[in-house]
């Protein structure tokens, strides 16, 4: 494998192939969608799914190869490209992954033709664009991830909410637009300060003659004063933490996974989520290690942090809407993901990846499921149902599997990035690994409280006696995502391997980056 | 498989059987795959390609209907509790009943064989100091934490390996009968079979991590069995409080772990025991350590105050409650601690915490026991109790006596249980002839049984005997050798000398000796209560019912005379030093090469003579025990007791022993009901809908538009306003030049 | 002579601005505004010469090509507000009210 790709040259183009082949993909269907005169409903274009599914299967097997041709040793920038893009302003097109954005990027390519799967046959009007507006959003969520520009990241970060706005507003719920709207004006209202932040950085690297610059490895050597570290800190935390999202700038997530379609809410929680977590990781604490080492913000995040894990779960446990409990979830899952990065050590950041992968196939996954009952019974109330076990045994199975691996149960995947999260922090931050453990205990209240009150109880309501089982497709993407689960939590040593050089730079880049910032912090004074 | 060649190949053990360990748990795993295909094959239809248009109509659901109408009309039927037998209705047998009743019991056999191959190699091996470990592939190595699939065998997990393939293939032999008729036959195969997957692994895992694993899988495989009915709330209500309540041990385990890597910087059993003397004897340290382990195991052995599951789990069918809930499960508890010998021996504190843990357990269970009328239930209590005793062994360092109590429990636990299901079995059979829907499981219903199945009749006595402590049934032996270890820590050793809760350790133990006593007293009381309510005096069941109760079938009734071939000569297991009825103390010496440093440590060395004082405590508990039948025989009227529907309610004490002192009641009110409750009003309703949406979220949109009317008023849309606007303010800024 | 040209200048641009401030009618004010313009442009003359550089002269080209095309644009809304309102006072338009 690593020798037909070392021939094929596959480093050198993979990365911009994997940008351009959704825009591609995107560019097809606008413009069969302008030559054809019929109304874009389901039954006008039936070939819409089919390219959307196309492309997002040559997608996810193109990038497979980055599995093998990425080095486990290497902690740097792998696979990059470099193209001039903005002269004047000295921004280039640099892309390259790390272990970090690896797995990212693939857990991308993993979703996105799931995504379209679930979409199947929920999606009926306009159907062109929206499988042309998923393939734009893939290209700015895969351009987040491997950006090594701050311009192009920014762009990338902006580009990726825009086919959400309107996937969710067009395709969305009752409250579709209040819902958008709140979730577009919530990210935008974070990440402009994030701009400034970056213009600043921009500005700041031009000392000594040098022309400014947005290269991330370069911005990445300014030393900055305390005070201004701690102002530029600030505003990539505003950005990042709206999206992760932390308590309390959580309250946009509820409503906008209730709101969005299937896919929708299957790529927020998937993938978007994750963006938040991996600013976090990529820029806000190793551009500005001196703010991030700093005690009163560290604590000031883990606190909110564990307090996230615990309020999301016991807000989750009264959720009358079963799609608002898994969102409330989500909120205590990404918990553990801040916790795990800003507890430092080689473990707890690992486990933080691990959470960011896991939940991402977990939450996916039950976000499919329910997917698939509303499509059936049209309604998410989790009071609606009772005793389906008995009327869809396929469907409970894996909802009991899905919601067990999203408890954490050993020997799933949710267990092995929760386990390295807390025996990670609980080296250095005892105190909050402490309360934050009591999750798990939370956690299997909601759901499985949740999931007895749809599965199990007595079958009392007429309506549900003649639901159908899971078909052959629905059964094939859980299938993917089932076989994700046990691997991860049986065997995830390859995932950690390709990751841990890259998770160890990042504990050594904030840990003693500090100990740099710190003398010129005291130089200052 | 990898086989780690460099550990395993010096080990006396390499190249025996013992390297096909893996395949102990992963044989029951091939079970639980098997059955659980046979019970969703049938249910895959494919559904329809377009879920959204159809499924409304009823020709889409129509086929589907008649294929389940069976399976829901048996799983109604059979919700009352478990059983089976239904003349009048065609029963729905699943479709693969007869493959799923090979498969299920055939791999627990086959385990069970290649347990005892890998049993004789140990014993053939001679002298066997270290554990054979064998690691087959990392699971989570990152930086120096380094945790691999590793399975360790020694004479302490061979001893568990036995029993729960041994009592579990047993119980397997049962169900076939027991859950003959039952819709979800393959199912329930599947869930028996993964539990003894997971419980192989939580006995054989060389790390507290693959513990765990086995640890919370057998919480799971218990969550789905107890729910097995899940159509009744109260039985998936009863799974769910199972898991959760194990969750809160659970999380007492992840604490655990997390300070010993914290401190140690490893997991596996191995290393923590070479690196634990770093810990500091009777440390703050290696004391919290202990009892957050020791959380863990309250919650999986159902000790106060995390016990409230078990009665409940009682919910499960009867051979569940048997495996499960009375002969492997619930003794991880014990086991962890013995496993951990090396942890507790260096704190006195804990060693004795969980000794008194122990003992008021059992004598709390114990008196609620004295007044329960669900059969099962006072075997759910009396199981609370025993496991009490065993925490009382292994808490006062008597690993050897209380893993034997754990061993005998298992097989006359497991007879009364069996046995109470082939009760139940033969009163539901009878109940459903007639269409009667009385309570099969109330002993006010019973009476009198002996005629109708004197089989089980006569060997639930043998187990009451042995459970009562009377000699030379197995309980007897093992009861005494946990009540005499307790008595000789108090006389000497660490723990006698230790202060707890600025109490001398003596003066505790010797309580909880006095206490062991009174339990053994009320024990003996409640099991013959049980037996004389259930097979004695008069039958209650029903004119009409009598005529169709009758013994079980033979594949039940087999495997209860094993069990109950056990129970009597159990004991020969490990005889005391005072009873030289044959070799003494197998299972000690057995077991000496892993927890006999640990023994020796919180109970020093103990001599080999036999004094007056053991001899006197022999006869105590022999006294106590038969005292106690006498008792209940003297005191209790079988005759007078009136069918349940009949009876009226019982008052004062007696009224809260049968209802348990209303612990969950307690619980119900004050956490559960405040945390759901403050969950909806407080953070829901009030910080995340209050607060930060309509306040912070949504208030910062309403003072956008607040500002934007503002400015929006100065916009009259004359331009002759704007012009002098603009003129002023040309004026303004000259003047403002012009005079600075 | 500079001092007169600026003179000139500022009191044509002050008649504009009285004019636009205190007519009603749209097409005075249009014409005042025009008379601001080469009050403008005036000035734009008179400093050309004084810095003796051509821009400014360049630059009333500019305003004055400006001025024309305005006045088109201008005419023809005014027309246009006419033809509407019947009316050309200013006082009744209000549309830009916020």
């Amino acid at each position: 494998m690593q020798d037909f790709l070392v021939q094929i040259n596959y480093n050198a183009w993979i990365l911009p192939a994997l940008l351009l082949i959704p825009l591609a993909g995107a560019l097809v269907l606008l413009v069969t969608g302008s030559l054809s005169s019929d109304d874009g409903t389901l039954e006008g274009a039936p070939s819409a799914r089919m390219v959307a599914l196309l492309v997002f299967v040559l997608e996810f097997v193109v990038s497979m190869g980055l599995w093998w041709s990425y080095d486990p040793a290497g902690s740097r920038w792998q696979a990059t490209y470099d193209h001039w893009w903005i002269i004047p302003w000295n921004a280039r097109l640099s892309l390259g992954i790390d272990g970090i954005s690896l797995m990212m990027v693939l857990l991308t390519t993993v979703i996105m033709p799931l995504a379209v799967l679930g979409s199947w046959t929920s999606i009926r009007s306009k159907v062109r664009s929206y499988y042309a507006l998923l393939m734009v959003l893939t290209t700015g969520m895969l351009g987040v991830f491997v950006s090594r520009d701050m311009l192009l990241f920014y762009v990338m970060w902006e580009i990726m909410l825009v086919p959400m706005y309107f996937i969710i507003g067009i395709w969305g719920g009752e409250r579709r637009i209040y819902a958008s709207l709140k979730f577009f004006v919530y990210t935008m209202a974070g990440s402009l300060l994030m701009l400034v932040g970056i213009l600043y950085l921009w500005n700041a690297s031009s000392v000594g003659g040098s022309p400014a610059t947005f290269d991330y490895d370069q911005l990445l050597t300014i030393a900055h004063t305390h005070k201004a570290a701690l102002w530029l800190f600030g505003a990539f935390f505003l950005a990042f933490a709206v999206k992760v999202p932390m308590f309390p700038f959580h309250t946009w997530l509820p409503d906008a996974h209730v709101e969005a379609p299937t896919a929708g809410s299957v790529i927020l929680a998937a993938i978007m989520l994750k963006m938040g977590t991996y600013g976090f990781l990529r820029f806000a604490m190793p551009l500005f290690p001196s703010a991030a080492m700093t005690p009163w913000v560290r604590t000031t995040i883990l606190t909110l942090a564990v307090i996230g894990i615990i309020y999301g779960a016991l807000v989750a446990m009264v959720q009358p809407d079963f799609k608002k409990l898994v969102a409330y979830s989500s909120v205590s899952h990404l918990g553990f993901v801040m916790l795990g990065i800003f507890a430092l050590t080689l473990q707890s950041v690992q486990g933080a990846l691990m959470v960011m992968i896991s939940h991402g196939i977990s939450t996916g996954a039950l976000f499919l499921l329910i997917g698939m009952i509303y499509e059936r019974r049209h309604t998410r109330l989790i009071e609606a149902y009772g005793g389906i076990a008995r009327v869809v045994p396929l469907f409970s199975t894996l909802l009991v599997i899905v919601s067990l691996s999203s408890i954490g149960l050993p020997s799933t995947n949710g267990f092995v990035g929760e386990f390295l999260v807390l025996i990670g922090s609980f080296r250095t931050h005892p105190f909050f690994a402490f309360f934050a453990t009591t999750g798990v205990i939370f956690a299997a209240a909601y759901l499985l409280w949740a999931i007895q009150r749809i599965l199990f109880n007595a079958l009392d309501k007429p309506e549900n006696e003649h639901i159908t089982d899971l078909n052959a497709r629905e059964l094939t993407m859980m299938g993917v995502l089932v076989a994700a689960i046990f691997w991860i939590g049986i065997y995830p040593q390859p995932i950690l391997r390709r990751m841990e050089p890259s998770a160890a730079l990042f504990v050594r880049t904030v840990t003693t980056g500090q100990a740099n910032v710190r003398t010129a912090a005291r130089g200052d004074r | 498989m990898l086989q780690d060649l460099a550990a395993a190949g010096s080990h006396p053990l390499a190249d025996t059987a013992a390297r096909y360990v893996g395949l102990l748990p992963l044989l029951p795993l091939a079970g639980f795959l098997v059955n659980g295909a046979l019970s969703l094959m049938p249910a895959y239809k494919a559904g329809p390609a377009d879920p959204s248009t159809a499924g409304h109509g009823h020709e889409a659901s129509a086929h589907a209907g008649d294929a389940r109408a069976g399976d829901a009309h048996a799983v109604t039927h059979g919700d009352e509790h478990g059983a089976v037998g239904d003349d009048h209705h065609v029963v729905a047998r699943h479709k693969y009943a007869g493959v799923a009743s090979v498969v299920g019991p055939l791999v627990l056999a086959l385990s069970f064989g290649l347990a005892v191959m890998i049993w004789l190699a140990m014993a053939g091996a001679g002298e066997m100091t270290t554990p054979y470990v064998q690691t087959f592939f990392d699971w989570m190595v990152t930086g120096d934490l380094k945790i691999s699939w590793a399975f360790q065998l020694d004479q302490l997990s061979m001893i568990m390996v036995l029993v729960i393939t041994g009592v579990g293939t047993l119980i397997h032999i049962f169900s076939i009968g027991y859950m003959r008729d039952d819709p979800g036959y393959p199912r329930f195969f599947a869930y028996l079979n993964l539990f003894v997957a997971f419980m192989l692994v939580l006995v054989l895992g060389a790390s507290y991590l693959v513990l765990f694993v086995g640890w919370e899988g057998v919480g799971l495989c218990s969550y789905l069995l107890i729910g097995f009915w899940f159509s009744e709330k109260a039985n998936a209500d009863a799974g769910k409080k199972a898991f959760i309540v194990n969750r809160i041990g659970d999380f007492g385990f992840l604490i655990a772990m997390f300070l010993l890597f914290a401190n140690l910087g490893t997991l596996d059993f191995t290393s923590v025991a070479a690196a634990a003397p770093t810990l500091g004897y009777n440390s703050a340290l290696v004391t919290t350590i202990c009892l957050f382990f020791f959380l863990g195991c309250a919650g999986k052995s159902a000790q106060l105050p995390l016990y409230v599951w078990l009665p409940d789990a009682m919910a499960g069918p009867t051979p569940v409650s048997a495996l499960i809930h009375a002969a492997t499960m619930v003794t991880a508890g014990v086991y962890l601690i013995a496993r951990s010998g090396v942890l507790f021996a260096m704190s006195p504190t804990a060693c004795i915490t969980v000794a008194v843990v122990g003992t008021l357990t059992a004598l709390f269970a114990a008196t609620i026991g004295l007044k329960q009328w669900d059969i099962k239930k006072v075997l759910a209590y009396s199981t609370i109790s025993q496991l009490g005793y065993m925490f009382m062994g292994v808490g006062t360092g008597a690993y050897a006596a209380g893993m034997f109590h754990l061993i005998t429990h298992a097989f006359f636990k497991a007879l009364l249980f069996l046995g109470s299901g082939s009760v139940i079995y033969a009163m539901h059979a009878a109940y459903h002839h007639t269409g009667s829907h009385e309570d099969a499981q109330d002993m006010r219903n019973m009476g009198g049984l002996r005629k109708y199945m004197p089989v089980t009749f006569v060997l639930m006595w043998i187990a009451t005997l042995a459970i009562a402590g009377v000699p030379p049934f197995s309980g007897f032996f093992s009861k005494d050798g946990i009540l005499s270890a307790v008595f000789a820590r108090a006389q000497h050793g660490a723990l006698s000398e230790a202060t707890w809760l600025g109490m001398p350790g003596s003066a505790v133990l010797y309580a909880l000796y006095g206490l062991g006593l009174v339990t053994a007293f009320l024990t003996a009381i409640y099991m013959t209560r049980m037996m004389l309510y259930t097979f004695h005096g008069p039958n209650r069941t029903g004119e009409a019912e009598q005529a169709h109760l009758h013994e079980a079938p033979w594949s039940m009734t087999g495997p209860l005379v094993v069990l109950g071939v056990l129970s009597a000569v159990g004991g020969w297991l490990n005889l005391p030093v005072a009873i030289p009825l044959g070799p003494i103390g197998v299972l000690e010496k057995w077991l000496e090469p892993v927890v006999g440093a640990a023994t020796v440590a919180v109970g020093g060395a103990v001599g080999e003579e036999v004094t007056n004082t053991e001899y006197g405590l022999i006869g105590a508990a022999v006294a106590i025990a038969i005292l106690g039948i006498v008792v209940a025989v003297v005191k209790l009227r079988p005759a007078a007791l009136v069918p349940k529907r009949d009876a009226t309610p019982s008052h004062g004490f007696e009224q809260v022993l049968e209802d348990k002192y209303y612990v969950d009641e307690v619980y119900d009110d004050t956490i559960i009901k405040p945390l759901v409750s403050g969950s909806r009003n407080i953070l829901w309703t009030g910080i995340d809908r209050g607060i930060i949406d309509s306040l912070f979220v949504n208030g910062s949109a309403v003072l956008a538009r607040g500002v934007g009317w503002v400015g929006s008023q100065l916009q009259s849309g004359e331009t002759g306003a704007y012009a002098w606007a603009i003129a002023i303010g040309a004026l303004a800024v000259l003047g403002a030049f012009t005079f600075r | 002579m500079i001092a007169e040209a600026l003179f000139f200048s500022a009191v044509l641009f002050t008649i504009g601005v009285v004019g636009v401030l205190t007519r009603r009618n749209a097409i005075i004010i249009f014409m005042c505004v025009e008379l601001m313009l080469n009050a403008v442009n005036l000035s734009f003359i008179a400093l050309s010469r004084l810095h003796g550089s051509a821009n400014g002269q360049v630059f009333v080209l500019f305003v004055m090509t400006i001025a024309a095309a305005e006045a088109a644009v201008g005419l023809a809304i005014i027309i246009s507000i006419f033809r509407h309102h019947k009316s050309v006072d200013l006082r009744n338009i209000n549309l830009l009210k916020g």
